[in-house]
């Protein structure tokens, strides 16, 4: 697998990361290495395998559907970098 | 002997017997933390919670109550762990400032077992490292240094803080976590026993999550002894992790002693290389023969996937990181930088927030879940996992646990790293297999390379059967006599 600077751009644009066209270059070499070695799980035959789904052998529990925590607006605001009246605040998103 | 040098162990005796009070052992690791600064095991120091809690504890023994497992003891805090009101950063710019509101579950059950917080110790950037080189807080330094040699060297990642703090004796203990050999590589690297226990084991809650599938934490300390102790203060079923097993926690110290006679010790050959430096294969054959002289029979045994371990995990644990980092988006807590967009704020944020190792495995992550990619990644990777956990199952129908070299090499300078990322993961070949098939694992210091660096043995067990992990282990620490004290310190 040879990647090429598109597809960094593409996918730290999916990922959120900014990149500049240096970083893309110096990306492009190094997943493409760590890529071009995971190629190596083709030999494997996985034919009939299921994916693993649970690590340890375990039905995962089912809990009764209530409000267990919550009500703690200031706790989660508290870290916020900006916040106003209870909320959030972030870049304005509707024109 | 200062209350510094003491283990976990020593230090509950003497403290029940009145002959040392909890004060007196923060004290002396609050003087220790301040004048070994240059280890850089610590992001942050809490000598003032620490003394607090050291003297609750000590009216708590006063009183004639505090009975808990760690009562009174003085312990490090990887700072991966979510504590309330103290700066947790993941060893990452992008969590500048956070003080969680609430308290992992892990640290939640250390305090009610009395153990006392000493302080917050270094990592690499959200545990993703196997140097402790890719903290935003600087690396973390390995108190051993080779013979004739004063390079600074690494501790091993991602728990390198945490190794190097109860190695370099600013700590009777610390906490640690393990997705791919976080544990128990710096344990190998600074001569220090670590246990990843059964993934369920211990509640991920509260811990800033990596791997989620991969991710567990476990105890980091000086005997197996103190293994046993702590892991049983940090385990046990928590209805906020789904999956946190709801399995009885045994008394981990009681059955340390009961030795390996008549035990099967399987020698998984696919672990033996041409490449395997000698001094490692000689350790290993030295453990084997620990073990045989100790009465336990040894078999080799395969585990055919065993090669294709690594590449399947860096496509599992990018996969799960870029989903689980999306969350550090500049809203939430910790570093934002500012634009006009929502987007840009997005995109300059994580670009400013993550350090190159972080981006590099969000963004094969996001690749490999990529529209298209999926199946051809993801899915045959998860595939892989299965392989390999049937290799193990398949072993465990007549085997009680493996015995394995823990890491390739000793300790490397700080300044001399691997210069590939591929290279820098095939630092963890031979513990990346444990977390893919769920089992536990632990690393035990055995000896000395030919340049006087500590170097380790693994022991891998069943699903949960830490009991027989530890039995094992201490049978190895007492037939390698290892003297865990690096010079100076």
């Amino acid at each position: 697998m040879s990647f090429d600077k598109t597809t960094i751009a593409r996918i730290s644009r999916l990922a959120r990361i900014a990149t500049t066209e240096a970083e893309q270059e110096r990306l492009a070499g190094e997943l493409g290495g760590i890529l071009a070695w995971v190629e190596q799980l083709d030999e494997v035959d996985v034919e009939g395998v299921a994916p693993m789904t649970s690590v340890v052998e375990m039905n995962l529990k089912a809990r009764e559907d209530v409000v267990s925590d919550g009500a703690n607006a200031e706790g989660i605001l508290k870290n916020a970098p900006r916040s106003a009246h209870g909320f959030f605040v972030v870049p304005k998103v509707v024109e | 002997m200062t209350p510094t040098d003491l283990t976990i162990a020593q230090a509950r005796d003497l403290l029940a017997k009145g002959e040392i009070s909890s004060m007196e052992l923060v004290e002396a690791h609050i003087d220790a933390m301040e004048s070994n600064r240059e280890l850089n095991a610590y992001i942050t120091e809490t000598p003032e919670k620490a003394l607090a809690m050291a003297q609750d504890s000590d009216a708590r023994r006063a009183k004639g109550e505090g009975n808990g497992l760690l009562e009174g003891i003085p312990v490090a805090i990887k700072d991966l762990f979510c504590t309330a009101d103290t700066l947790t950063t993941a060893g990452s710019h992008i969590l500048d400032g956070f003080k969680p509101f609430y308290e992992s579950t892990v640290t939640t059950n250390m305090w009610r077992e009395g153990a006392v917080m000493l302080g917050k110790t270094n990592l690499d950037e959200f545990a993703m490292g196997s140097s402790n080189l890719t903290s935003y807080h600087g690396p973390a330094i390995n108190p051993w240094k080779a013979r004739g040699d004063n390079r600074s060297r690494v501790p091993g990642g991602s728990s390198g803080g945490s190794a190097s703090a109860v190695a370099g004796r600013l700590a009777l203990g610390a906490t640690g976590t393990d997705t791919g050999g976080s544990i128990r590589q710096p344990a190998a690297f600074t001569g220090t026993v670590g246990i990843k226990p059964t993934y369920g084991r211990c509640s991920r809650w509260g811990i800033v999550a990596f791997a989620s599938s991969l991710d567990q934490a476990g105890p980091m300390t000086r005997s197996v002894r103190d293994a046993a102790i702590m892991l049983r203060a940090m385990a046990g079923h928590d209805p906020k992790d789904s999956t946190s097993a709801d399995v009885a926690v045994p008394d981990f110290e009681a059955g340390l002693d009961k030795g390996v006679k008549g035990m099967t010790i399987g020698i998984p050959k696919e672990y033996r290389s041409d490449a395997m430096a000698p001094e490692i294969e000689a350790l290993w054959q030295q453990g084997i023969k620990w073990l045989e002289e100790q009465g336990a029979r040894t078999v080799e045994i395969s585990l055919p996937h065993t090669k294709y371990a690594l590449p399947a995990y860096y496509i599992v644990a990018p996969a799960e990181a870029s989903s689980n980092l999306s969350r550090y988006d500049g809203v939430k807590y910790g570093l934002r930088v500012e634009a006009d967009d929502l987007l840009s704020m997005y995109e300059k944020t994580r670009a400013a927030g993550f350090g190159d190792e972080v981006k590099r495995r969000i963004l094969i992550g996001t690749y490999v879940l990529s529209a298209g990619y999926y199946d051809a990644y993801y899915l045959k990777a998860q595939k892989v996992r299965t392989r390999i956990a049937e290799d193990f199952r398949h072993v465990f129908g007549h085997v009680d646990a493996i015995l394995t070299p823990a890491t390739p090499s000793a300790a490397f300078p700080v300044d001399e790293p691997p210069s590939d990322p591929v290279e820098m993961y095939l630092l963890d070949t031979f513990t990346v297999p444990v977390n893919l098939a769920g089992l536990p694992g632990m690393v035990v210091p055995a000896g000395l390379s030919g340049a006087g660096l500590p170097l380790g043995l693994q022991v891998i067990g069943k699903a949960f059967d830490e009991e027989t992990v530890l039995r094992v282990g201490r049978a190895i620490e007492q037939a390698a006599d290892f003297d865990g004290r690096p010079e100076g310190y």
